[in-house]
């Protein structure tokens, strides 16, 4: 509790990008995503142009730049990575301010970096006009596994409720004078990631029951009958099908 | 009980033992008519929730019978019997696990295959007899404990049940939150079991009480009379809180 009543990559909003149907959007930012990898990476205008395209889907949705920048701190440990391969690379060299690095290396930098960079921006777009809840109703339209849907469901409900337990068990500790320190006191620590594990697990057990009782049989009823118009399709797929168009360009 | 009208809820020489051996249920027998509020009570580990777990298959009888409203609960009704009673359990985490309290009310009924304008209808109607209609679209964890528990009677009363069993509702509720519930349950036109062992809500909502002890029921009669029997709760671990006193009436 006391949590924002949203997740934090969500922005409520009511743009033409929010309202669309989630399996569109899901479905477009996948194909986004597969041309964005298809391109070779010597086509730096093409990426240039996908980068354009996806600042038109930022403005169509008003989501602000500052949004979109901090959220992209996820991408940080590749980017790290990036930033070595050039330095660790093998083969032909060349000297960039005093610092001997390898050509095929910063080649396969800028591949990581600048397909990565579209395919987290063009993601972060995505939950920034999607509740968590409703990318997981169009995963289940789109037919992805139900297991999988799911889980992921549960971990969305339960996510806050095993985290408070968490909470309940650190205060338990203190109060009886216990301080993480050092490396000695990581068996206690074991011990309650143990007993939190089979809390949880019995819950799990509750709560299966608990879909038991209001007939649940396997799979999750369809609630929420969101079908997509024809229009609404071709919206989402513009973004997909625009990069597609600028891959297809001779350059 | 009346013969001609069939019982919410009949259940004859109710055995069981868990799988371990232990015996929790000694041959249980009674029988609730339709529009009944009755009180199940008893000491902690008397077999309450074993006999709650019962009433919808859960747990299937070793010996004896349950029956709700006429159809006996077997392997081939279970989808049948599980509509007919609804079980609010006592964690209303474990019992709402959907993203919101709209979703979780659907549930039920979009299980039994009601989908579009009328799931809407029923699950809008459940909602504002628990006065949760205005909470639709949270997610259950941004509710008051007391709130959770009034959307769980909800997912329960989506499926229009026969009988609705509810373990231990006034547990972890406020002065307040407990009286709303009251209000609640008294406003619902639905035949109720309510396993507790809070004696002055038991006296406060059911005219009828039973006393589970020892894998058996102890005793049927009038809540009133019943918690006047100042040895009969103590030979079964029951006593009525400090200061209270059965109003005379």
């Amino acid at each position: 509790m006391g949590a924002g009543h949203h997740h934090q990559l969500y922005l409520p909003g009511v743009s033409v990008v929010h309202r669309l149907p989630p399996q569109c959007k899901l479905l477009a930012v996948l194909a986004f995503a597969i041309v964005v990898v298809a391109t070779p990476r010597e086509r730096f205008s093409a990426f240039a142009a996908y980068a354009v395209l996806l600042a038109a889907v930022a403005v169509a949705a008003r989501v602000p730049a500052a949004h979109i920048v901090r959220r992209m701190a996820i991408e940080i440990p590749f980017v790290l990575f990036a930033f070595l391969i050039p330095v660790i690379g093998l083969g032909e060299r060349t000297t960039v301010l005093g610092l001997s690095l390898s050509v095929p290396g910063l080649w396969a930098a800028w591949n990581i970096l600048a397909k990565a960079t579209l395919g987290v921006v063009a993601s972060i777009l995505l939950a920034a006009t999607t509740e968590p809840r409703v990318i997981l109703v169009g995963a289940q339209r789109l037919r992805l596994p139900s297991l999988l849907v799911q889980i992921a469901m549960f971990m969305l409900r339960y996510m806050d409720v095993i985290v408070d337990e968490m909470r309940r068990m650190r205060v338990a500790r203190e109060s009886r004078g216990f301080e993480a320190r050092d490396v000695r006191h990581i068996p206690v620590l074991a011990r309650s990631a143990g007993a939190l594990f089979i809390r949880s697990y019995e819950r799990g057990e509750r709560v299966h029951l608990a879909m038991l009782s209001r007939g649940y049989t396997g799979e999750m009823p369809i609630i929420h009958d969101i079908s997509a118009s024809v229009r609404q399709w071709g919206t989402a797929l513009a973004l997909p099908a625009a990069a597609l168009a600028i891959w297809g360009l001779p350059w | 009980m009346g013969s001609t009208v069939v019982n919410s809820l009949e259940v004859r020489q109710l055995a069981y033992a868990y799988p371990d051996g232990t015996q929790a249920l000694f041959g249980v027998d009674l029988s609730i008519a339709r529009g009944e509020r009755v009180a199940l009570l008893g000491p902690n580990g008397a077999g309450k929730t074993t006999l709650v777990m019962h009433l919808n298959g859960i747990l299937t009888a070793g010996h004896g019978t349950v029956t709700v409203a006429g159809t006996p609960v077997a392997k081939d009704t279970l989808k049948e019997v599980r509509q007919r009673v609804g079980l609010v359990f006592q964690d209303p985490d474990d019992q709402l696990f959907m993203p919101t309290v709209r979703d979780d009310v659907a549930f039920g009924p979009a299980n039994a295959g009601v989908r579009g304008d009328e799931l809407d209808r029923v699950v809008k109607d459940a909602l504002e007899r628990v006065g949760m209609l205005e909470f639709a679209d949270r997610p259950p964890h941004h509710l008051s404990f007391g709130q959770r528990r009034r959307v769980a009677v909800a997912t329960v009363l989506a499926m229009a049940p026969e009988i609705l069993v509810l373990d231990e509702p006034s547990s972890n509720l406020d002065p307040a939150a407990r009286r709303e519930l009251a209000e609640i349950l008294r406003s619902l036109d639905v035949t109720v079991l309510m396993v507790t062992h809070d004696l002055p809500y038991a006296l406060e909502l059911c005219e009828r009480a039973l006393i589970l002890s020892g894998g058996v029921i102890a005793a049927d009669g009038p809540t009133r009379e019943l918690l006047a029997d100042t040895d009969l709760l103590a030979r079964h671990r029951l006593e009525l809180p400090y200061g209270f006193a059965i109003p005379a009436g």
